[in-house]
């Protein structure tokens, strides 16, 4: 019978499971503003699992990590989100509710399979240690499908977007997990890297948005690869 | 070399925040003395690193491979500098000073990216690139450009975010022999060599392959390619397709050094050779249904990316000299190639090749200066790209390739007969009679239009337009008669646009002819540097 898992080995594999969790929430809400909140919520999860580490393994370099993640993944991005996709009136934009390509249900159940998949192929390649706990790993990759899911089946700029942030997000806990001594110095970099990369998806939905009068992208069908 | 290196790292950059804060015309002087010095501070360089490897601050590196990817980016950031001074005549202030800023910014990042001695610093670059373009794309405002950049942006930072993915592995496979503050450098990597745990680095090489050819556009993960080239500013397509594809193969360069040092060269190579087939099928039949010149030329990138990938994956020495060859000879010809189309899409104010008639006489230096551009991409001697693909075939031959050598012959063929036919129509098929010109005029023809001409449908989509707008394109076909082909006259929009396209062209004979020493030592120098990772056998 294996040895039950240490504190950072249970912590981390408690909130990959639950950074899943709430991806499909991502993919099953009907409105963005749940959507970005839930965003939010599974960005403080990484920022919680930086602390364990860094306490875990003594890397103090990863409270500045999770400080800056923090500061950017729960406040600035869901803040500059909210500012671009709300309207004066406090409104849901127009285009995400009922942007599903498939029923919601479908999808989830499409997404349990593509979860499945990440999780059982990644789980068995055997790429674990001591610091790499090898549930949390294949749970990145569950989430990294689950995020290509959610891009997929919604269309929807707002949708879309949100599942790259969060596909960042998949790849963000893949890196605590295997490269959390990676110099502090590329991990700040990889986070303004990506806030130059909201910035941009930003002003692209704000001009599509300010185009189409909605955030579907039924109309983005002209161009076809 | 450390003041070159970092004045590549600066005067870009530099250059673009300086275009945006004066007025057009000096930022229009600023990038084109911005783009030469760049161009001059990687010849500048090339002697050195033709004799080894340079290292400053950790973080910055430069070796014969960096310095071929410099010499094609160098290249045509000098050239469409000078290009773009010609396209963007008439445009407004604001978008000029806007143009001149991503432009520069854009050829900063593709420069940055082969200076970057670690993994992560080059996979931000590449990122940076992403970003930046995906706003150049944007740029014209038209319903195509929101379209293109938006599935530009997200397919390919998609596809970098496997390629984020691939690095972490990469990481984690080094850290485990070089220990946990290793910092994703390069050498270091390919020193661990055989050292280095299998599976993470199959794993890295396998993502960095999908993720980075998203950008690279390897078919099947090619489709943000055709649109965004297509849409983009002509300048802008330029870059995307010379240089920015060939950056992004850098990438999978660097991932295949360490993975063939680390597991010898069977798995990257069979690997290569997969997607390089099929991006090569799959862009060869395509060149032959294209209506829209820009599409065309895209689609003749992702036959040439397939090309250098399974000239990587033959992994002779010679192949690899070939392949590196390459990369500059299809810059020349491709930067040329996209430059000579936008004078066309100037002239004729559209994009759709059945409309462009008679070039040869209506554009007496561009139309055959075009007709060269499409020979030098077809392999024809004496350019570049004969020599280039003659000695990927002949390596490939050489290591007992031959069937995977046998399909790129046909296959470039293939290639070749869909491009000839395309640039033929447009050059030497006679202009119809006024009575017979199209009553349509394409709709990029109306005034305040971008030169490309972005929204101009064939016949059956013009009635299914005129239908849907009424009145408003017959308007327009009145205002423009004289847009149709029978009715234009003789002479180049501006000599900015004619002069880059004879120096890529002039370029392409010199590296089919007679390469210099120093290139040649360069090239011998950076296919040792790819040869040399491949161990024999497996370890």
């Amino acid at each position: 019978m294996n040895a039950p898992p240490g504190i950072y080995q249970g912590a981390a594999n408690v909130i990959a499971a639950l950074m899943l969790l709430l991806e499909f929430g991502m993919l099953r809400q009907a409105l963005v503003r749940d959507q970005v909140r839930l965003y939010a919520a599974q960005s403080a999860l990484i920022s919680v699992l930086a602390v364990v580490i860094a306490a875990d393994r003594n890397l103090p370099d990863l409270y500045a990590v999770a400080a800056l993640s923090a500061a950017l993944k729960v406040f600035a991005v869901p803040y500059v989100l909210r500012r671009l996709l709300g309207s004066p009136a406090g409104d849901e934009p127009p285009g995400v509710a009922g942007s599903h390509t498939l029923s919601p249900a479908s999808a989830v159940l499409v997404c349990i399979g593509l979860a499945a998949f990440g999780f059982f192929t990644f789980g068995s390649l055997g790429i674990h240690s001591p610091q790499a706990p090898e549930l949390a790993l294949a749970i990145a990759a569950a989430m990294v499908f689950v995020s290509f899911g959610l891009m997929i089946v919604r269309r929807d700029v707002a949708s879309q977007a949100i599942g790259f942030f969060s596909l960042e997000n998949a790849v963000s806990l893949a890196a605590l997990v295997l490269a959390a001594g990676l110099p502090l110095l590329l991990e700040t970099a990889f986070l303004f890297d990506l806030l130059l990369a909201v910035v941009v998806f930003g002003m692209l939905i704000r001009s599509h948005h300010a185009r189409a009068e909605s955030l579907s992208t039924a109309d983005l069908s002209r161009l076809r690869g | 070399m450390i003041g070159v290196v970092l004045a590549i790292l600066i005067v870009p950059l530099a250059a673009g925040v300086a275009s945006f804060l004066v007025p057009a015309p000096v930022g229009k002087g600023i990038t084109i003395v911005s783009g030469i010095a760049a161009f001059g501070l990687v010849l500048a360089l090339i002697p050195s690193v033709s004799h080894g490897t340079l290292n400053y601050f950790t973080y910055l590196r430069a070796d014969a491979v960096s310095g071929i990817f410099l010499l094609a980016t160098g290249f045509l950031y000098a050239a469409v500098a000078v290009y773009a001074a010609g396209y963007l005549k008439g445009r407004t202030e604001r978008y000029t000073r806007r143009f001149y800023l991503g432009f520069n910014v854009f050829a900063w990042a593709m420069l940055a990216a082969p200076l970057m001695g670690s993994l992560a610093l080059l996979w931000i670059a590449i990122e940076v690139t992403t970003v930046v373009s995906a706003l150049l794309v944007a740029i014209e405002d038209t319903d195509g450009a929101a379209e293109a950049s938006w599935k530009y942006v997200l397919i390919a930072s998609a596809g970098l975010g496997l390629g984020l993915l691939a690095t972490i592995f990469a990481y984690y496979a080094g850290s485990q022999v070089l220990g946990t503050h290793f910092n994703l450098g390069i050498d270091p990597l390919i020193g661990a060599g055989s050292r280095l745990p299998k599976t993470p680095v199959e794993l890295a090489f396998l993502l960095a392959v999908l993720g980075y050819g998203t950008k690279v556009g390897l078919v099947p993960v090619h489709t943000w390619l055709p649109d965004a080239h297509s849409e983009a500013p002509t300048p802008v397509s330029a870059l995307l397709s010379g240089a920015l594809l060939a950056t992004s193969f850098y990438a999978i360069l660097r991932f295949y050094q360490f993975t063939a040092a680390a597991l010898g060269s069977g798995i990257p190579r069979d690997t290569l050779l997969a997607f390089g087939i099929a991006s090569l099928l799959l862009a060869s039949l395509y060149v032959f249904g294209q209506r829209d010149v820009k599409r065309l030329l895209a689609y003749s990138s992702v036959e040439h990316m397939g090309i250098l990938a399974i000239g990587v994956s033959f992994g002779a020495p010679l192949a690899l000299a070939g392949v590196l060859l390459h990369v500059m000879a299809h810059a020349a010809a491709k930067g040329s190639a996209f430059m000579g189309a936008g004078v066309f899409t100037v002239k004729y104010r559209t994009k759709q090749m059945h409309t462009m008639r008679d070039g040869m006489r209506l554009l007496p230096w561009s139309g055959p200066l075009f007709l060269l551009a499409i020979f030098a991409l077809s392999a024809f001697p004496p350019f570049g790209v004969f020599r280039s693909e003659f000695q990927i075939v002949d390596g490939g031959l050489g290591s007992g390739s031959y069937a995977a050598a046998a399909v790129l012959v046909v296959l470039v063929t293939i290639a070749f007969f869909g491009l000839a036919t395309s640039a033929t129509g447009m050059l030497l098929s006679p202009a119809p009679r006024s009575a017979d010109a199209p009553t349509h005029a394409p709709t990029g023809a109306s005034p305040g239009a971008s030169p490309d001409g972005r929204q101009s449908p064939g016949h059956a989509e013009a009635i299914a337009a005129a239908l849907e707008d009424g009145a408003a394109v017959a308007v327009r076909t009145r205002e423009e008669p004289s847009q149709a082909t029978g009715s234009l006259v003789s002479g180049e929009p501006s000599a900015w646009m004619v002069v880059p396209v004879l120096a890529g062209l002039a370029v392409l004979v010199l590296l089919g002819v007679h390469p210099p020493a120093d290139l040649t030592n360069l090239i011998a120098q950076a296919s040792a540097q790819l040869a040399g990772a491949q161990p024999r056998g497996t370890p």
